[in-house]
């Protein structure tokens, strides 16, 4: 069997990539790309932590519903941000969020 | 870790997992990342298979690959100025050193016990079956109210999307 | 560990083999087994389609290599193999060479899931119909990768063009495929097969039928639905800049997708491997699951080969003004009706192991709602219709008046 801290340890490598993505690259679309690595990456925890908690003979099925929900404000998130982004590049001819900055005072 | 077939599904999806995320992060180009951060979801399915949620995996799958993925392609394709970015990254080294410490400490964290006793010894023998789900999912007594706002969100956020990416002038 | 070893494997350790070597020698056999069948039959499958056309063109098609042409597309083959394999200058290497291979692969995949008979399938998984879904959206995937790849703005377009209409159709695509689930109340293939046991969903739900029968025909990207490859109106299309045995894996993919998708329907709405004598032999159980699949995918062809391609804001505006409401309407009907009868208990709550007899009086209701409803989208096709051929003969009226006048 894999111990649970493995699962962790990968979801803690790929949630520090995706927080790298976010905090580094320009480009709006990848930085959308690098926050569903984060989101991924919790969910990989709590699928784990269900998988590996124990609980007798009551089903406890909140990580698993709590993952699916995840998954479906990733797809809301996703379709709504690049929404935003491709307004913003047609307005501004720019996917860099830096300089869509026409509310600053 | 003996020897298994899920040990070897277990680091085959690691390499699939990170491998693909440091494609996303790393490429200059966004096509090739989008097919990379597809790699490194249908990793992230993977493991979802060898924590017995196959209905987490097939869901992952459709939604990421089936929809996301070609959303983020035409995304790509309309806002073509890849050129246009001459760096690819802000502040490299900073960040570079804030997401490895970040890394280090959760490493601590879930390696060493400090926050409590250490992970289970054992997975449980009975596991939720993909029927314990959908019951749940419409039981009073379980799920259903967030299930309610959670296509209300989808509804929201399809209405909000159309929305904003309408073009005015056409 | 043990569970997994049944059947060949069992045998090969009782002759004295190691435990692990005995297992991974059957499995393999089975994975070439379930990978081989879809192999063989498109090999088959390439020769029945160009006859079946050729004979609804009132032509004779192959009939040179091998008895009555058996071996074309063996020929076919060995010249698609030797012909150059053209990687253009500016490609994404890597993607290029993937994206058929994926292609291929998402078809070959949904046979892992294909119930043959009772007892012969790849794996029986509680999640087949959602598998079966999710596995598809990688063909969408390796499409939208051939057409970035290969550098070509027509290459790129196609590939738009493709994604739109598969990614469109996906959407009635799953609520039709949702209706066979809900029957059964499994996702699970085998379980969707056994439900069927007292009648065949296509009676209880036609409706459904239907709607899965039209999205998919899109899905594979046959006539009506055939503009994203329309080969005698524009270049190939998405699949423009390949060659050689590249373009024969595309090629080879959609004509298996095609049977895969008759066979799909088969099991879903057909009761897969049902019919007399199937508990005799698991070779009659195939035969019966063959016979149906193929029927099917006779019809498929039937349609491609007669009826007239349609426009794209055509093909769109009937999938989301008309197929995808039809849809969601069929699947809330449906799930109403089968509900309401089992709270008055004419309906068995579980249909896995209902009888003929018991399921009567809901294929009745069932198929009463299905035909009003049916009955009227007829009555809203005529009106729409009337309406459009009385505007084409105002139009063309009005033409005919002032190439008159301006005759003078």
């Amino acid at each position: 069997m894999v111990p649970l801290w493995m699962y962790l340890a990968v979801a803690a490598a790929l949630f520090s990539i995706g927080v790298f993505g976010v905090l580094a690259r320009r480009n709006a679309v990848a930085i959308l790309m690098s926050v569903e690595l984060m989101l991924n990456a919790v969910n990989i925890n709590l699928v784990a932590f269900w998988r590996y908690s124990e609980t007798g003979t009551d089903l406890l099925l909140n990580g698993y519903v709590f993952t699916a929900f995840v998954l479906i404000v990733a797809a809301a998130e996703a379709a709504v941000g690049l929404a935003i982004i491709i307004t913003v590049y047609r307005n501004r001819r720019s996917v860099v969020p830096e300089e869509a900055r026409a509310l600053k005072g | 870790m003996e020897l298994n077939a899920i040990s070897i599904g277990f680091v085959v999806f690691t390499v699939f997992t990170l491998g693909g995320a440091l494609g996303v992060v790393a490429t200059r180009n966004l096509f090739q990342g989008t097919i990379w951060l597809m790699v490194s979801l249908f990793g992230v399915a993977g493991y979802f298979v060898l924590l017995s949620a196959p209905f987490l995996a097939a869901v992952q799958i459709l939604v990421y690959i089936g929809a996301i993925a070609i959303l983020i392609t035409f995304a790509v394709m309309l806002t073509r100025s890849i050129a246009l970015i001459k760096a690819r990254y802000i502040r490299t080294l900073p960040n570079f050193i804030a997401s490895l410490t970040l890394f280090l400490i959760l490493l601590l964290g879930v390696t060493i016990p400090i926050f409590g006793p250490h992970s289970p010894e054992s997975i449980p023998e009975y596991v939720a079956s993909t029927r314990d789900l959908g019951a749940a999912l419409v039981d009073e007594n379980g799920y259903v109210l967030p299930f309610l706002l959670a296509s209300v969100l989808l509804t929201a956020a399809m209405i909000g999307a159309i929305f904003i990416a309408r073009d005015e002038t056409t | 560990m043990e569970e997994l070893c049944t059947g060949l494997c069992s045998i090969l350790v009782e002759s004295g083999a190691e435990a692990g070597l005995a297992l991974f020698l059957s499995l393999l056999v089975g994975v070439l087994l379930v990978s081989g069948v879809p192999l063989i039959t498109v090999i088959l499958l390439i020769w029945i389609e160009r006859k079946v056309a050729a004979r609804i063109q009132d032509r004779i098609g192959p009939n040179r290599v091998g008895p009555v042409g058996l071996l074309q597309t063996i020929a076919d083959m060995i010249k698609l193999l030797s012909k150059e394999d053209i990687t253009p200058t500016a490609a994404d290497r890597i993607l290029y060479n993937a994206a058929p291979l994926v292609s291929f692969a998402s078809v070959v995949l949904l046979w892992a899931v294909i119930p043959f008979t009772p007892f012969h399938y790849g794996v029986d998984l509680e999640i087949g119909a959602l598998y079966f879904v999710a596995i598809a959206s990688f063909g969408t995937l390796a499409i939208m990768a051939a057409g970035w790849a290969s550098n070509n703005k027509y290459a790129l377009l196609g590939a738009f063009r493709v994604v739109a209409l598969l990614v469109s159709y996906e959407v009635p695509l799953v609520f039709a495929l949702l209706v066979p689930v809900l029957l059964a109340g499994s996702m699970s293939l085998v379980d969707i097969v056994n439900a069927q046991n007292g009648m065949w969903f296509v009676v209880l739900s036609p409706l459904a039928f239907v709607i899965f029968y039209i999205s998919s025909q899109a899905e594979t990207g046959r006539a009506p639905f055939d503009l994203i490859e329309a080969e005698s109106e524009l270049v190939a299309g998405f699949n423009i800049e390949y060659s050689g045995m590249k373009f024969g894996m595309f090629f080879a993919a959609e004509f298996l997708h095609v049977f895969t998708n008759g066979i799909i329907m088969a099991i879903l709405f057909f009761g897969g491997w049902m019919g007399p004598l199937y508990y005799e032999s698991p070779l009659i159980a195939f035969v019966w699951l063959g016979a149906k699949g193929g029927l099917i995918y006779l019809t498929t062809l039937w349609l491609r080969n007669t009826v007239p391609r349609l426009r794209i804001d055509q093909i769109m505006a009937f999938n989301w003004k008309f197929l995808v409401p039809l849809s969601i309407a069929n699947l809330i009907v449906v799930s109403f009706v089968l509900k309401a009868l089992q709270e008055l208990e004419l309906a068995p709550r579980d249909l896995l192991n209902a009888g003929f007899g018991e399921l009567l009086p809901t294929t009745a209701i069932l198929l009463l709602f299905n035909g009003a409803m049916i009955f009227y989208l007829l009555g809203i096709l005529r009106k729409r219709g009337r309406e459009a051929r009385r505007e084409s003969q105002a139009a063309r009226a009005e033409f005919a008046q002032t190439a008159h006048v301006g005759g003078h």
